[in-house]
Order: structure tokens, then sequence, then C-alpha cells
């Protein structure tokens, strides 16, 4: 078994809060750019100068480019001949938040109880997803996601008759009844398929991908692609301001399902796409 | 297009609140309160026990935020809007009390834009997720109330040039039920 120290997870989830929340990914300065290039609005227009404007801010300056740092997400993929030594895995990713919040002039965005509401100061707990998988390495990849778009995903049990077209409305509608609240332009993740759980899992999963990827299978990428013009045909534009981007990408992920079911889970994911991922 | 743009003071008078539309671009010069979701809860329970509040809200403009901590030598950390819409259920307190306008982000409710004809006021939104270019606006930042909610306690801002467009205005116009007039196509129809 290759031992993994629990401190050394504890330094990478410090680093990747700060650098997720400071740093814009490359794929999403891409998307935006190549959707300026788009865009017929002016003022759409504007807004997309202004987000590319605000990432360079944030890279040159070590700010955070949104004020929401977000719910920290981790997700780890551990090697099952990987072991974690010298503390508990939880507690090394909770505390590499918790440092990397303090430290990283984080904003401290969730509160202990969902009813009582007192802040817990250093943006702890985070939510920890744990897939063990072949090999002996930790990969460990850092989602800081805000709660303006995570407030706007919906889920729905359609049924299979429903098929296709009710999941393209359900997703159509979900953006269109988000309006401006996630901060368009968004990157919407889609998940089809499995149980209440795993479609929403794998929704979110889905936002792991870099943005415009597509799905591996064809006929889920043309669904893909189908998404992202009918998306971007609502109107709904940079900030709901008007314009043609809407979306920087819609990502579909897939799973099996029952025979009576059809689940559909949409996350929905901003601009400030605050992700990143070490190899352990 | 930045001659359409015009520069207006907050705390805001009744003539230039009177004159705004929806779609207007303006830069900010003045006075800011910032509050959130916690931060409102408080006022309106302050209002209905009929206690005083911490802030005149007379003319005021309230901007819904809630920055991350300020570095050593900053003003204020990042700094872009809430989304709006969290804040509907208080409003009507807010406006008996004077409250002219509101900065956040996204659509608000029927009943709030009903609100904002009956007591002349107006609702601004900015960019969500611009937070660290918003923030060179800020000119100060200042402990005003709630200190032990954290980023939601209510701080006094002073803003120059910041950047919002009028959302809704006193006639009970919509930037946003507009923007979609123009920009929407029959294929996103839902079928």
């Amino acid at each position: 078994m290759r031992q993994i120290e629990a401190d050394t997870i504890t330094q990478a989830v410090e680093r990747l809060c700060m650098e997720a929340n400071y740093f814009l990914g490359q794929d999403v300065v891409d998307a935006l750019e190549q959707s300026l290039k788009r865009e017929e609005s002016p003022t759409g227009q504007q807004i997309l100068r202004d987000i590319l404007e605000n990432a360079r801010i944030g890279r040159e300056e070590l700010s955070p480019i949104c004020q929401d740092t977000g719910f920290t997400i981790a997700f780890v993929e551990l090697g099952q001949e990987a072991e974690v030594v010298g503390g508990s895995l939880d507690e090394a990713i909770t505390k590499g938040v918790a440092q990397g919040y303090t430290k990283g002039y984080l904003r401290a965005s969730i509160v202990q109880d969902p009813l009582r509401r007192i802040n817990t100061k250093d943006n702890t707990p985070p939510v920890i997803h744990v897939e063990v998988v072949p090999g002996d390495r930790l990969r460990l990849t850092v989602m800081c996601k805000g709660s303006g778009c995570e407030n706007m995903s919906r889920f729905a049990m359609l049924t299979p008759a429903q098929g296709r077209k009710g999941v393209v409305n359900f997703v159509v509608e979900t953006v269109l009844k988000g309006g401006g609240r996630p901060c368009p332009p968004l990157i919407v993740g889609v998940g089809l398929g499995g149980t209440f759980d795993q479609a929403t899992y794998i929704a979110k999963r889905s936002l792991l991908r870099p943005v415009g990827s597509h799905h591996t299978e064809a006929h889920i990428k043309e669904l893909e692609e189908e998404l992202f013009e009918k998306v971007n045909a609502t109107g709904v534009g940079p900030q709901a301001w008007g314009g043609r981007t809407t979306a920087l990408a819609v990502h579909v992920e897939t799973y099996p399902c029952h025979i009576a079911s059809l689940p559909v889970a949409v996350n929905i994911e901003c601009h400030s796409h605050r992700l990143k991922t070490t190899i352990l | 297009m930045p001659e359409e743009i015009i520069h207006i003071k907050a705390p805001i008078d009744e003539k230039t609140v009177l004159g705004l539309r929806a779609g207007q671009k303006v830069l900010f010069d003045g006075v800011f309160y910032t509050a959130r979701d916690s931060s409102h809860k408080r006022l309106v329970e302050l209002i209905e026990q009929g206690k005083p509040l911490p802030i005149d809200l007379q003319g005021q403009v309230i901007y819904y935020v809630g920055p991350t901590p300020a570095r050593p030598g900053q003003v204020i950390g990042s700094a872009g809007p809430t989304t709006s819409s969290r804040m509907d259920p208080y409003m009507e307190p807010l406006y008996k009390k004077g409250l002219k306008g509101t900065v956040g982000k996204g659509e608000r409710s029927q009943e709030v834009i009903d609100l904002m004809k009956r007591y002349k006021a107006v609702h601004f939104s900015n960019i969500g997720g611009a937070a660290a270019l918003v923030a060179r606006s800020i000119r100060k930042c200042d402990m005003i109330a709630f200190e032990d909610l954290g980023t939601e306690a209510i701080h006094r801002l002073e803003v120059e040039d910041f950047f919002a467009i009028v959302a809704y205005d006193t006639l009970g116009n919509d930037m946003y039920k507009e923007a979609i007039k123009i920009w929407g196509k029959e294929e996103s129809r839902i079928q």
C-alpha cells in the first residue's frame, strides 16, 4: 500500500481553495472569449469584457473573483492501493478548507445549522465525495460552488414517456426560471438517469469536465449541442440583461435508470466557475 | 455605450428617482449601506418591535452584498452583488421607512415591483461575479451595525463611479422582461 500523509492532503486542499478562488480556469476564459465573438448585444459584450477583466484582476492581485467564495466541495478519487495515514481523510480535507479560507481572505459562508443559522466562521464543513478507484494515487478536486447559482438548480422525476423532449423542456425551463439570479453566462450541468441521489450527483460531476467538452456518446453529445442552442436562444443573455450568451456550455452525464423512471437534475453553475485539481 | 451612462448621487432625491427609467445605465457617487439576508431579518424585526433602526433609511440605497475579508491595506475585499429576490419578503417595512433604492443581481417578484410603484423606489442591478472589479469603485467601508453577523453586517460604503443599470423603475417598467422580448428567439419556446 502506498501511504499518503493526511497533512499532505490538508496542504493541498488549502492551496486549491485559494487558487480556485483567485484563478479562473483557462477553459472558462477561452469560453468567455469565444462567446464574446458571438454576442450581438453591445451591453452583453461589455458584461463579458468586464467578467474577463475581473478574472485578470483576480489573477494579478490574488483577489477572489467572486465575493461568494462558495460551499467547498471535495471530489476525491482514492486509489484502492493507497492509504491515508496520520489522520482521517475527512478531517484532513476539513482542516485544509478552514486554513485555505482563513489564510486566503476568502469569505466564510457556511452556517452550522440550516434553521439556527450561526456562521461557522471558517467555511467548514465541506461536502466530500469519495470514490474508490484502481491505482495508488489520490486525485483531489476542489470546487467552490456559489449559492446564487446552486439555488437555481432543479430536479424532476420525468416519466419515460416524456423522454428526450421532456428533458430538453425541463432544462430550458430551468434556465428561464433562473433568469439573472444565477449570474449568467452559465455552465449547465445535467444529470440524467440513476436514482434521486445519483442524478443530482452526476449533474454536479458533469461540471468537473473542461468547459465545453462533450460527452463521448454521440447521441448525448447531440443532446448537449441542442440544449446549448436552445438555452442561448432564450435571449436571457449575460446577467439576464439580454443577449446571445446565456450559457458557456451544457454538460450532460447519464447513468442507467429504472424501467419506471427518467430522473433529470439540472445543476446550475455560474461563469465564476471555481475548480482546481491535483494528484497526490 | 458610455454616452448613455448618467451620474447619480446616493442617497437619491425624489426627482432623480422619478426620472429614472428601466434600462438606464448609471454611475453612482455617494453612500450605500450594505445588507443581505440576516441583516434584513434583523432590521424588519426592529421595525416590528417599534425599536429604532441603526441607520436612517430616508432616501438611502442598500447594496445587497456580503464582501470577502479585506487584505491588509485594502478598503474592502471582493464585493459583487448577491441575489436580490431573497430580500423580497422584507421590502415593504423598509420602503415605509424611506428606502429609495436597492442594488443587487437578478429579477424581483411582481409584489416588489408593485411596492416600488407605490413607494416611489427603484431597483438597480450590477454585474454578478465581477466582484474584484466592482470593489474598485468602493472607496471607504465602515462597520455600522450587527457586527456579529460577519460578512452580513451592515456597512457604510463610499462609492465612486459605481456602475449599475436601472432594472425596475417607479412606473413598473421591467428591464429583464424587455430583454427577453428583444432577444428571445422562437426556437427556445417550451414545446
